[in-house]
């Protein structure tokens, strides 16, 4: 049951492993990016998930004595980490489009071909 | 002046030469008028230390720390006195060589060559006067890097190959063995300041004192001990000034003064003879001896003959030291005055015979003692003084060794003394015999012979002067030395 | 004002990064970057004095006392380390201006950007070691690190884009491992200021969490630092990057994040945990030898110097390591020590190999023949930087080595020390090879001329640093060891 009952760590290993794998597998540039996107993104649900109480809510502050709230940092930190992830998405992709430009593919190996034709 | 502010001088004056030296680059006159006159203050500057340090004082002078804890530190003591001696007085003689020399061949960089020489020299005065063991590492590093360029001057493929083997063993010895003694000898004396009695008695014992000093000896790659001799004989590719002075005097004596230093004050003479950790490094030493003399034999290439003699008589300051007497400390420790005198003569000579015919091979020398008579005689005596024949200083380096190994009981030792001598007088007396006893052949005579420049002749015979001088100054030498083996 | 410091240190370069952006391109912009850069040092040379003289500094980030907001905290080791970044930024920009106005892939009206995201790294940098927060670090390690992209991609070889593109993956997935070593540890004590989890780590310590939150953040900080065999991003990143870039990420980039390796290992885990429950020693040493080794023996085989010498940062960082590794006092200093002499010997090397490109266009071996005789103050301070990378006494690069062999040796390890000295003369090889290719070799055909002042200077003032701190020792070796004291809380 217990194993069950983490189901959310279950979720973000399995989609840590499948971003992994997509980064490590794919040759194409874009893919990767894709890939290092659901990786990035499985970390924030293990933030998001960590926050949560089972029957909290939103930490905002009645006058009630005995209301649980959800931990709030967490999820603030999330936001942060979250803007960093658009960050290198973007600035990724940005390289991606130069690469384009410079070398006219976007496939790793075929870039790695040209690249050992210019050093002969 | 105090005498430290003059041990400072007598490191900064050769230093500040290199700056105008470097600065009267398009004027050769003014350049080489520098560095004479440096060579001179320097002398003078050298020999003004000598009444104090024979008077029983060690002025000593901090610069700055290198790690914390330990300064880059100057001392004068007799031994370092003596080298330094040596170093300075053939420096004047060997500048005024050099002019003569590089003028009549013409040789290219002058003004390079004159200002890493000027700074070979001020390692030499570095490692003479330190005062610790990463001080004498401080500047036998210089030493190795700053005669790196002299020694690839001729930059053609041949130069850069020796100047690859010379800076390979000279760093690889130094870093790979030398650092590692050093720093091992600081983590268990937590000193490394020469004191006369060694540092090390009582802080390590067994087997570990060989393993340590040979971690020294060998590290210490400019004393050509055999295996890690073959720098010498690459390195002569070099300007015979270099050969004189450098791998003659400086370089090489840098080599075996400082494994004298170690022996004396860091292991101890009497802490070596207890334990005799220092038997291995003997046999070591004689067979560097005797089989240098053997190849030596074998060379027709006067310079590289002359080198494997190096080899070997750099043997006998080593075997002085492995014998741990005092008598054996003593000799070894003329020795390294007796022969920079004799074999700067040979190497001069043999500079002289190039400049004047451009001939290297012995074979090829035949008769010219005849034309050349202030040459060839000046090579007799420096051969005579290598043997250590009297009236030449280096029959007294001789005797004192021969008296050492009486005095170890280490009759083998005596044994491969005598017929080293008896070596040497086979590869040395044939060349000036040869010159002047052998009929001018054909291939010599074409060639219209005749003395090399003034310029070279001059030191030449100074220095031959020298080692007879040296025969009737030994005693002074003695009392020089002296302390150093008694505490 | 001077209660602010550790905030100003982020601050002025944070504030001056978009300001530059601002600009026309010309000497303004870069007087600003200038500017802001020689500003941080200043502090960062007030804040280590102040430190030295009074201990610790603690400062609440806009007045949020410490589990709540975030603490700046600055202590010998990171005041040291904020003097090293500094310095090597305002060294590198000074350098840098002739090499953006000519050298750079970015059409003129772009070149303030270059400063922007200069400016924006070397804020993350310091960000990096002035804080005293765990998560902060993140952020200010994505902030110098995507600005790093930025700035490598700049190169004008096209290679240099798919260099800054695997950096970027790389470099994205070892900040993420640290994301979820952070969390991981949030999740177990509640906070994240750094010294409230060096106080609240030890009672559950024992927990698989804190365990993997340990493998996590180690792995993820090696990848940063490049320690073997996580250095494949580095060699191509150094070589296409424009060399002032080069020159500062090599000289800055890596030692923060061994830096922070340093922070979490000793600080936040504790040595106790660190070396004697989870034995990372026995997995540093190893990597650190065969990456000192392996990179070397590479470095050998290289034809583009830059790239040689980008494999040789791989080893240098292999020998920072191993000082982790023994876990002394002696040892740590070595580290500390050698953060920031190879600082000075890359940085002069680096921009020696800068100078030169300029002038021939090129950092390829057989390029550079004869360059020393056209080039001579520019291979003067190669020979230099060259000689303090082998370790050569009188230079900073002999006082780390000191202490590296006299670590191993009190550890009794002789295999290593003999290592490290073994090491050494490889790098005389590798370096040995440039020198005489550049000196020996005939001269180029096409005149050469020495490489312009703007750039000369600053080269020779890094390189006149790697003289005067292997003389004046009191700095990398004196402050690295009660650096070293503190991280291992010995200090007195």
């Amino acid at each position: 049951m217990q194993i069950l009952g983490l189901y959310n760590y279950w979720i973000f290993i399995v989609l840590m492993m499948c971003g992994f794998y997509v980064v490590m597998s794919r040759g194409n540039l874009v893919k990767k990016l894709v890939g290092l996107n659901i990786f990035q993104t499985s970390v924030f649900i293990l933030y998001i998930s960590m926050g949560k109480i089972i029957g909290g809510t939103a930490p905002i502050i009645v006058n009630q004595p005995d209301v649980v709230y959800s931990n709030p940092i967490p999820h603030v930190l999330i936001l942060t980490a979250i803007v960093v992830g658009i960050a290198t998405t973007s600035l990724g992709l940005a390289l991606v489009v130069r690469i384009n430009e410079a070398y006219g593919t976007i496939e790793e190996d075929e870039i790695h071909e040209q690249d050992e034709e210019e050093s002969l | 002046m105090s005498s430290e502010a003059v041990l400072l001088l007598a490191l900064f004056i050769p230093l500040a030469s290199t700056v105008f030296i470097a600065a009267n680059d398009t004027r050769p006159d003014w350049r080489e008028g520098a560095t004479l006159l440096a060579s001179l203050l320097l002398l003078g500057t050298v020999l003004s230390l000598l009444p104090e340090v024979l008077a029983g004082g060690r002025p000593s002078v901090d610069l700055f720390e290198l790690i914390p804890g330990l300064p880059l530190r100057l001392t004068v003591e007799p031994l370092g006195m003596m080298f330094a001696g040596v170093a300075a007085l053939l420096w004047p003689l060997n500048s005024l060589y050099s002019i003569g020399y590089m003028r009549g061949n013409k040789e290219q960089h002058q003004t390079r060559f004159y200002v890493c020489f000027a700074v070979a020299i001020a390692s030499a005065i570095g490692v003479a006067f330190s005062g610790n063991l990463l001080t004498l590492f401080v500047f036998y590093e210089a030493l190795t890097l700053s005669t790196y360029p002299l020694v690839t001057h001729k930059g053609t493929p041949e130069a850069m190959r020796a100047g690859r083997l010379y800076l390979g063993i000279l760093l690889g010895t130094s870093i790979g063995l030398l650092l590692l003694a050093i720093v091992w000898t600081w983590r268990i004396a937590g000193v490394l300041d020469f004191t006369p009695g060694g540092i090390l008695a009582g802080h390590i014992e067994g087997p570990a004192i060989a393993v340590l000093l040979a971690l020294f000896v060998f590290g210490i790659g400019k004393a050509a001990l055999m295996p890690f001799h073959h720098w010498l004989p690459a390195a002569m590719v070099a300007p015979t000034p270099v050969s004189a002075l450098l791998h003659a005097v400086a370089v090489v004596k840098a080599g075996v003064f400082a494994v004298m230093k170690v022996i004396v004050y860091v292991f101890g003479i009497d802490f070596l003879s207890a334990t005799s950790a220092s038997q291995w490094l003997m046999w070591v030493a004689a067979l560097t001896i005797l089989l240098a003399s053997c190849v030596a034999m074998t060379q027709d290439n006067l310079k590289a003959r002359l080198a494997y003699s190096t080899i070997s008589q750099l043997g006998y300051v080593v075997l002085g030291a492995a014998l741990a007497t005092s008598l054996g400390v003593i000799g070894g420790s003329m020795q390294i005055a007796m022969h920079a005198m004799g074999k700067i003569t040979l190497f001069f000579c043999a500079g002289a015979i190039y400049t004047a015919t451009h001939k290297t091979e012995i074979s090829q020398m035949d008769g010219l003692g005849r034309v050349m008579p202030f040459t060839f005689g000046a090579f007799l005596i420096g051969s005579l003084s290598i043997i250590g024949l009297p009236p030449l200083g280096g029959s007294w380096s001789k005797w004192y060794l021969l008296a050492g190994t009486a005095d170890a009981g280490q009759w083998a030792m005596m044994a491969v003394l005598l017929v080293s001598s008896l070596l040497n007088v086979a590869y040395l007396l044939p060349i000036a015999a040869r010159g002047f006893f052998a009929p001018l052949t054909h291939e010599t005579g074409e060639v219209s012979v005749r003395e090399t420049p003034l310029a070279c002749i001059v030191p030449l015979c100074l220095t031959a002067s020298g080692c007879v001088l040296l025969f009737f100054s030994a005693d002074a030498l003695y009392t020089l030395l002296a302390p150093i083996a008694t505490r | 004002m001077i209660d602010h410091l550790p905030a100003l240190q982020v601050v002025i370069p944070l504030i001056a990064a978009p300001l530059s952006a601002l600009f026309r391109p010309g000497r303004a912009v870069w007087g600003l970057a200038m500017a802001a850069s020689g500003l941080s040092l200043l502090i960062a040379i007030l804040l280590l004095r102040q430190v030295l003289e009074q201990g610790v500094i603690s400062y609440p980030m806009g007045n949020w006392p410490a589990p709540w907001g975030i603490e700046y905290r600055v202590d010998a080791a990171n005041a040291f380390m904020l003097l090293i970044v500094s310095m090597i930024g305002t060294v590198v920009i000074a350098f840098a201006r002739t090499v953006v106005e000519q050298r750079i892939r970015l059409p003129e009206h772009k070149q303030p950007w270059f400063y922007t995201a200069y400016l924006l790294c070397l804020t993350g940098l310091l960000g990096m070691i002035v804080t005293g927060d765990a998560f902060n670090v993140f952020v200010f390690l994505e902030i110098s690190s995507l600005s790093s992209y930025v700035l490598i991609s700049l190169g004008r070889d096209r290679r240099a884009l798919t260099a800054a593109y695997q950096y970027l993956i790389m470099g994205t997935i070892g900040a993420t491992f640290i994301l979820i070593g952070i969390g991981l540890l949030y999740v177990m004590t509640g906070t994240l200021n750094m010294m409230d989890l060096a106080a609240r780590i030890p009672a559950v310590s024992g927990t698989r969490t804190i365990r993997a939150a340990f493998a996590f953040l180690t792995v993820g900080v090696s990848l940063k630092l490049a320690l073997f065999p996580l250095h494949l991003w580095l060699p191509n990143a150094y070589a296409y990057a424009p060399s002032p870039v080069t020159a500062f990420l090599a000289a800055t980039a890596t030692k923060v994040a061994i830096y922070v390796l340093l922070r979490f290992f000793f600080t936040i885990f504790g040595a106790e945990f660190s070396f004697n429950v989870m034995e990372l020693d026995r997995i540093l040493l190893p990597l650190a030898l065969i990456g000192i080794f392996s990179a070397s023996v590479v470095a050998i085989f290289q034809t583009n110097v830059k790239r040689m010498l980008a494999y040789s940062s791989v080893a240098q960082i292999g020998y920072m390591i191993l000082g982790v590794s023994l876990v002394s006092v002696t040892g740590l200093t070595s580290t500390l020590s050698h953060l920031f002499n190879h600082a000075l010997m890359k940085g002069t090397l680096f921009m020696a190999l800068g100078c030169i490109s300029f002038r021939i266009g090129a950092a390829s071996l057989d390029r550079m023949a004869g360059v020393g005789r056209v080039m001579p103050w520019t291979m003067g301070a190669f020979v230099i930087g060259g000689l303090s990378l082998i370790g050569a006494p009188l230079t900073a690069g002999f006082v780390s080595k000191w202490y590296l062999i006299l670590g191993a040796l009190e550890r009794g390890w002789w295999p290593v020390a003999a290592l490290v000295l073994l090491t050494s003369l490889l790098a005389v090889i590798y370096l040995w090879r440039v020198v005489e290719v550049a000196y020996f070799k005939p001269a180029p055909e096409r005149p050469v001329r020495e490489a312009p002042l703007a750039l000369l200077i600053p080269t020779w003032t890094l390189a006149l640093a790697n003289l005067y701190f292997g003389m004046e020792t009191s700095l990398n070796a004196g402050v690295a060891r009660r650096a070293a004291e503190t991280l291992l809380g010995v200090a007195p």
